[in-house]
């Protein structure tokens, strides 16, 4: 079995590709006014519910009993799925997932995949799958027929391109579609959009969905969107094949409850959302007549396993805890190197495809809080921050200098002699570098606080000294 | 009330004036206080740096120091926040039950220096006088981890002659973080620089804090722009008086 989520395990470290990310002013200009927006309206779509706080513990428990008895549920919901006409897949990792797809795919002698937007088929990669085996894949989600026309990455789970702006995708649009002329409102793009998809809707004989929900007593999926162009792909297509995360199991219809009011306030801040499309197997005559769900590990057994860290997998993807993250608003989230992007990336991905590809992204946050307050199912990610950072040391993931350092320090804060020798020695070590009260440069990995800010010098005097003296006093 | 101070490892070694208010805040109010002289640090640095065993060997250091102390007071949110929220689990991970115990007697105790006055001590007007506009920066382990609130801003309307004006984006994070101001320098710069724009549109001479960590960080940068901006932590204003100016 071979874990892989996107090519993140190839991706630079979280701190090289946000020096670049800062440098890319368009994007940053871009990634504050759609978090400012999306921030400001889903305040405003949580303020005005009564039970907020209880939505979200219920919300938390269900996915944790969910996850106490996920298998149950898992062999649940295959039963209740083939009773109604679908056939349920179960797939280790993203190539079994793929190889799966593609093989329903060729046997229905299709050349071309209309798809719902699904973060956890580019978790897989499945597009480059596809088309190795010389099918083509067609986003139709607005967002995802940007990012895909564009050659480009997602770079926030919810609204994918947000970092491109209107001038961008017109000039894209343009030259993919041929286009002689579009104008430059939100309209006129939607409107390109619309006729070029449409066609490839009515063409099309195999749909792909993803789900945000799926349900063990009917063996029903779930999908939520915006624009109809997702139900349009789970309704038109004679074949539809469904790419579902284990973890997305609810046990009951009436669970949808609570889960659709805190993902459409949390994800966009509307009240519901446009769109929420729900079925259960194949119905003569209308719709798909042939419906396979492909339930997908992928590493999520293994996240199950880690007590400290498995609430991750009651993560819903609304994105809330990116548009809040004071990280994410300055990067985007091309930094993160994964699909999942921001705090829930940053747990997220580490944990799937193991440490040793992103051990920084748990150092990518600054234990701000703002994620766990926004979460819909309070999970507590700094928590699990300060888990994977743990995980990292101990498989002697920190560098070398790092460790030195707070070996030393750990030494000079084992007792209060030995930090005031460790005081003493700062301050002589320190006289090179202090200009005018204060130092501006420092070597080594100091060096990167001096790189922006200055330093104020270690007073002649700490703190224990002064009392040592005035007790001194007091006692003669 | 007899009021043992941890004046935590960078309060002690950089900002010495900051102890230095505290106990001239506390005693002017008439309480006592006691500094361990044996004391070190919380272990919030290794802790949050991914160094479980050596925070706890300092969490182990901080119980036997502070074991007999009534009121413990700790002039930062985050050192408060390190002993309240992961003390218990750090002590619950080992096998330890009289490990637990000793951290459930000791957390009760332990106060933010704000929290200590409001709450504890019933302290607003604490007698200060300070003649300058003051803009506060909500720390986030003030903010989200203690959760001390209106605390500051309470105690800095007590003071005569400051003039409070509130910080924009308040809620926002100032990029310290910690070891990631180092290890992400970029992005905590790009933070500390729309924090900076915040507090130098308020046009305020001072800004101040609950958390000297926070403040490097802003001081920092203030220092390096020339910016004019005094940082001072928020026991130095309050132990600011007519005869003595902070």
């Amino acid at each position: 079995m071979s874990v892989k989520v996107g090519q993140a395990a190839a991706a630079p470290a979280f701190d090289k590709a946000a020096r670049s990310a800062l440098g890319n002013t368009q994007l940053r200009h871009n990634v504050r006014n759609a978090t400012d927006v999306i921030r400001a309206r889903r305040a405003h779509a949580v303020a005005e519910t009564l039970d907020w706080q209880q939505l979200r513990d219920s919300a938390r428990a269900i996915k944790d009993h969910v996850l106490r008895h996920l298998a149950g549920y898992l062999e649940q919901f295959e039963t209740a799925c083939a009773a109604a006409g679908g056939k349920v897949h179960w797939a280790r990792d993203a190539d079994e997932a793929n190889g799966i797809i593609v093989d329903i795919v060729r046997s229905h002698n299709a050349r071309e995949v209309i798809k719902v937007k699904t973060m956890t088929s580019d978790e897989t990669a499945l597009n480059a799958a596809l088309e190795a085996a010389g099918i083509t894949p067609i986003e139709t989600d607005l967002a995802d027929l940007i990012i895909q026309l564009g050659a480009d990455k997602p770079s926030h789970i919810v609204v994918p391109a947000l970092h491109r702006n209107k001038s961008e995708i017109r000039r894209l649009f343009m030259e993919k579609m041929h286009l002689q002329d579009l104008g430059e409102r939100a309209e006129d793009l939607t409107a390109a959009a619309r006729r070029y998809l449409r066609e490839r809707f009515l063409r099309a004989s195999v749909g792909f969905s993803g789900a945000n929900f799926a349900i063990a007593e009917s063996g029903s999926l779930c999908v939520v969107e915006s624009e109809g162009n997702g139900r349009m792909c789970v309704t038109l297509p004679k074949v539809l094949i469904s790419l579902v995360g284990v973890e997305k199991i609810v046990p009951t219809f009436g669970d949808l409850e609570v889960f659709l009011q805190l993902l459409a306030r949390s994800a966009t801040g509307e009240r519901m959302n446009p769109y929420n499309s729900i079925w259960t197997g194949v119905t003569p005559g209308d719709g798909p007549q042939e419906f396979h769900v492909v339930l997908l590990d992928n590493g999520r057994t293994g996240v199950l396993a880690d007590a400290e860290s498995r609430a991750t997998l009651a993560c819903i993807r609304c994105g809330a805890c990116l548009n809040i993250c004071p990280v994410y608003r300055q990067t985007g989230g091309h930094a993160y190197g994964s699909i999942y992007a921001g705090p829930i990336g940053a747990i997220l991905t580490p944990q799937l495809q193991g440490m040793k590809h992103s051990r920084s992204l748990p150092y990518a946050s600054t234990l701000c809080g703002a994620c766990l307050d926004v979460c819909p199912v309070k999970i507590d990610i700094p928590s699990i921050l300060l888990h994977l950072r743990h995980k990292v040391v101990k498989a002697h993931g920190a560098p070398l200098s790092e460790r030195l350092a707070m070996k030393a320090a750990a030494r000079a804060f084992s007792k209060g002699k030995k930090l005031e020798s460790a005081q003493k020695l700062v301050r002589i070590a320190q006289k090179p570098y202090v200009h005018d009260g204060v130092i501006s440069r420092l070597p080594g990995m100091l060096g990167s606080w001096t790189r922006f800010r200055d330093l104020p010098q270690v007073p002649a005097e700490s703190f224990r000294q002064w009392w040592a003296k005035r007790q001194s006093k007091e006692t003669l | 009330m007899k009021v043992s101070l941890f004046i935590t490892c960078y309060n002690d070694t950089l900002f010495p004036a900051t102890g230095k208010a505290v106990v001239s805040v506390l005693e002017r109010l008439g309480h006592t206080v006691d500094f361990p002289q044996a004391q070190t640090c919380c272990g919030q640095m290794h802790y949050n740096t991914g160094y479980q065993d050596d925070a706890r060997r300092m969490m182990r250091h901080f119980i036997e120091v502070f074991r007999d102390a009534e009121l413990i007071c700790v002039p930062s949110a985050s050192c408060v926040s390190m002993i309240r929220e992961h003390y218990p689990q750090l002590a619950a991970e080992t096998a330890d039950s009289s490990l637990v115990r000793d951290v459930e007697a000791l957390v009760p105790r332990v106060y933010e220096f704000c929290e200590l006055l409001v709450d504890k001590l019933r302290t607003v007007d604490t007698g200060a006088t300070f003649p300058h506009t003051v803009t506060l920066h909500t720390t986030c382990h003030s903010l989200r981890g203690t959760k001390i609130g209106e605390r500051p801003v309470q105690l800095l309307r007590a003071v005569r002659g400051l003039t409070y004006i509130e910080l924009p984006q308040a809620d926002q994070c100032c990029g310290f973080g910690g070891t990631f101001s180092i290890k992400n320098a970029d992005v905590s710069a790009a933070m500390l620089s729309d924090k900076i724009r915040a507090i130098l549109d308020t046009q305020a001479e001072i800004c101040t804090a609950v958390d000297n960590s926070c403040l490097m960080h802003i001081g920092g940068a203030l220092s390096r722009q020339r910016a004019g901006v005094r940082c001072l932590h928020l026991a130095e204003i309050l132990a600011s008086t007519a005869a003595e100016a902070a």
